[in-house]
């Protein structure tokens, strides 16, 4: 009896997953979208206002269309992984719900004013005027953010579960403030909301990037691509420190995890930093060999022990450390990227008043926001593939969590054909948007008294 | 005590769901049942403008009751998803074509791809409805087991099930209907009012039909929760079959803005009657209480602090967005210069959109 529910239990936890790692890997883009986006439409409609300036007002009406599409698209994705809470993962709800359902909750009140106010600052462009416009998006951007601070509350519980008490698997009693503010939310919050940044600025500046590429070379583009290239880039050191920081707590916190992350064998002083390297059976091939730089780097020096995943027996481990390590390495190895991207547009305008001149810099940026997209699915992999077997660290495996109920195959694959239109879908809208309002702009250019832009050649080439 | 708060604090706010977000799926239904391209546009452009600035705000009253649900009665939350799984699926199926449909349709300009988002916006506007229906049948009829681990087909196809899910259909559409008219009034469009009058009475007509016909079938299928319907619940059951024979007089007397107010009530009482009906259990026909589904009292406290945050925060917040979209301040295709105007052209009977400047 126990043998069949457990088999039942290991056949559905696989494609459960997937189907999660599909819908939410799908959505956190959608979400950093949602979070971030409004900030750098309310950017452009600032300046567009203060400096009366038409082009970023422009940009700034433009984005808030596209933001439209974006912010419903995600509504929806956003409302699969709500069921999905309760249709995969019913043992992890029936079990935890009492507790993780509380930051979920904090969630819901953002979610209801960015949607609210979402709809206000969208269709208010034309009869709400200049600053009462732009107060009506404040409360999206601030909403974004704390709505986003609630979400990873949620993750960072299950990583580091703490504030309630259980008794024969029963909660007892629930301290909110602690929920809420568990132990891996102040490395967790601001690691995912500055990755919310780096992804959409980068994704904004990419769009014009790749227009300056093919010739583009108007004031149009070059604001575009500042407005967005210019916050991420900013916000990419501070990025660059808090994911450190954060490595560090979770080779405290969690330090299987971080074990795979760093291929750590053994608990062990002196231990090497692998750059790259596939492990397979006890191995590890390729990949470029530091020593003492994992040690350094957690302890700040070689003598520092690292623990390793032989703390823990081979079933309490993650299955697929090559993964983590590798998902690890492209996070690292990208966000160091796009710092250099950054330092390169900082020197430029530091010795010459402009950007960059090379088309490597503008091939790097029309690329920056896929890059920052894969960094930050990477992290997510990370950290969630770190995490197993656990679904709540050290308290729940995921194969408890997860449904009995069969045909998790079939939805897999629903999902997936589902979510590849809604993906094909929401880019190519996003592409006709943008080709109707170069027609637009065409026709403008033939009209003698449009607007000058004067500031064409200040910047770029 | 608290558990009793909670409990109606869900209600009300899948209350606020139904007569609010159900509405936005009602709109679907009179969009599915416009007719042809030229007869059904001026509704359809409407309907499309109604609802388009409010849908989303709307939708997120479902993602709130969900939490409410699971974090306060997580045993229970757990049971239902488990086991009316296929049918939730389908109604989520259904809010995310019609979610994507919403997003895409007003950005699309080619005719064939507008009629096709169009057409899965209307479709799944009626699946996603009836879908929810059926899984509250379950419920109702004491189909759902205190700690289900199979998905049950019988549990939400039982005829009990099934008059809830075509009962939800034909409330979300009576509820459009009647906020139509009153959007069409506002705007001066009679003839989109009568329009929209016409089919509010229709559909007043078949919910209430549907609902005797299921307080009749809960007579077989659940004796203790019809015996309450028409005992402690008798007095709600009855203010919404007034609330009803209330609408279709008023729309009769063209008294569309307090028919709407009406309307909503009537719905309202319908969902407070099965709650009273019920209470405190939460899964009839198990010993899962309001009180003992999983949440400690810490939990259940805090999610009142939570609705007391939402009366303080949300509730203004929506105030002003119905504000503003009753004043009509909120309009489509706004986008200022570089954004085409709208394609669908002009037409006498539809409201007029607003020009779109190109400077």
């Amino acid at each position: 009896m126990t043998l069949i529910a457990a088999a039942q239990v290991s056949s559905e936890v696989v494609p459960a997953r997937a189907q999660m790692a599909t819908t939410l890997g799908f959505h956190i883009i959608l979400a950093c979208l949602g979070i971030a986006l409004p900030t750098i439409v309310l950017l452009a409609e600032f300046i567009g206002i203060r400096r009366h300036d038409e082009t970023a007002m422009r940009l700034a009406r433009r984005w808030s269309v596209a933001m439209a599409v974006l912010v419903a698209v995600g509504a929806v994705t956003g409302t699969v992984l709500s069921f999905e809470l309760g249709l995969l993962w019913p043992g992890l709800m029936r079990r935890y719900g009492a507790v993780l359902g509380l930051p979920f909750g904090i969630e819901g009140l953002f979610f209801f004013l960015e949607a609210i106010f979402t709809a206000i600052y969208l269709y208010g462009w034309r009869r709400l005027s200049g600053w009462t416009h732009f107060a009506t998006g404040i409360p999206i951007a601030l909403s974004g953010i704390f709505g986003a601070m609630s979400v990873v509350a949620v993750n960072s519980w299950m990583n580091q579960p703490g504030g309630f008490t259980e008794r024969g698997g029963r909660i007892t009693s629930v301290d909110p403030w602690q929920v809420f503010f568990n132990h891996a939310a102040p490395y967790e919050m601001p690691h995912m909301i500055l990755a919310a940044y780096m992804v959409t600025g980068f994704l904004v500046a990419g769009v014009y990037a790749a227009g300056i590429l093919r010739g583009r070379h108007d004031r149009y583009h070059y604001t575009g691509f500042a407005l967005g290239f210019v916050p991420a880039a900013v916000l990419t050191p501070f990025q660059i420190f808090v994911g450190d920081t954060a490595a560090r707590a979770i080779a405290q916190d969690q330090p299987v995890k971080f074990a795979s992350m760093e291929y750590v064998a053994r608990t062990s002083t002196h231990v090497p930093e692998w750059f790259g390297g596939v492990l397979s059976g006890g191995h590890i091939y390729g990949g470029l060999k530091i020593p003492d730089l994992d040690s350094l780097l957690v302890g700040f020096s070689p003598g520092t022990k690292v623990i390793g995943w032989d703390s823990v027996p081979a079933v309490d481990r993650p299955p697929v450390p090559w993964l983590i390590h590798l998902c690890f390495d492209v996070m690292v190895g990208l966000g160091t990227l796009l710092l250099l991207a950054g330092l390169w547009a900082a020197y430029a305008w530091w010795r010459h008043r402009r950007l960059p001149r090379q088309r490597l810099f503008w091939m790097a940026g029309a690329v920056s926001g896929l890059a920052a997209i894969v960094a930050m699915e990477s992290g997510w992999v990370v950290t969630e593939v770190g995490r197993q077997p656990w679904v709540v660290y050290r308290l729940q495996t995921t194969a408890a969590a997860s449904t009995t109920n069969g045909g998790v195959v079939t939805s897999l694959s629903i999902v997936i054909v589902l979510y590849a239109l809604l993906g094909t879908a929401t880019i190519l809208i996003l592409r006709m948007l943008s080709r109707r309002w170069r027609r637009s702009d065409l026709e403008e250019v033939a009209v003698p008294y449009g607007p000058q832009d004067r500031l064409v050649g200040q910047v770029g080439t | 005590m608290a558990a009793a708060t909670v409990g109606a604090i869900l209600l009300a706010s899948v209350t606020l769901y139904a007569v609010l977000g159900g509405a936005d799926f009602g709109g679907g239904l009179w969009d599915l049942l416009a007719g042809g391209d030229q007869r059904g546009r001026a509704p359809r452009q409407l309907i499309d403008e109604s609802i388009t600035p409010i849908w989303e705000a709307n939708h997120v009253w479902l993602v709130f009751d969900l939490v409410i649900f699971w974090t306060a009665f997580p045993h229970a939350f757990a049971s239902v998803m488990t086991v009316a799984a296929l049918p939730l699926w389908l109604a989520l199926a259904g809010i995310v074509l019609r979610g994507s449909g919403f997003a895409f349709r007003k950005e699309i300009s080619r005719p064939g791809l507008e009629r096709a988002a169009g057409a899965t916006f209307a479709f799944s506007s009626l699946v996603t409805p009836f879908f929810m229906g059926t899984v509250i049948g379950a419920i109702a009829t004491g189909a759902i087991p205190a700690q289900a681990s199979q998905a049950s087909v019988s549990a939400w196809t039982s005829p009990t099930s099934i008059l809830i899910g075509f009962l939800f259909v034909s409330a979300c559409g009576y509820l459009a209907a009647v906020y139509l008219t009153g959007e069409a009034a506002r705007r001066s469009e009679r003839s989109l009012q009568t329009y929209f009058a016409r089919r509010a009475q229709v559909a007043a007509l078949v919910a209430g039909a549907l609902s005797l016909a299921t307080l009749a079938e809960l007579n077989r299928s659940n004796l203790v929760l019809y015996a309450r319907l028409t005992g402690r619940a008798l007095p709600l059951v009855v203010v919404a079959g007034v609330c009803g024979l209330a609408v279709l007089a008023l729309l009769a007397a063209h008294r569309v803005m307090v028919a709407r107010v009406i309307a909503a009530l009537g719905v309202a009482c319908v969902i407070w009657g099965w709650g009273v009906a019920q209470y405190p259990v939460l899964l009839p026909r198990t010993t899962v209480t309001l009180s003992n589904a999983g949440a400690p009292h810490a939990t259940l406290v805090a999610v009142i602090v939570l609705a007391v945050l939402a009366v303080v925060l949300v509730v203004p917040s929506f105030g002003l967005l119905y504000t503003l979209q009753s004043r009509m301040l909120l309009r489509d295709g706004v986008v200022g210069p570089g954004i085409p105007s709208d394609k669908r052209g002009t037409n006498e009977m539809a409201p007029k959109k607003d020009g779109i400047s190109h400077r």
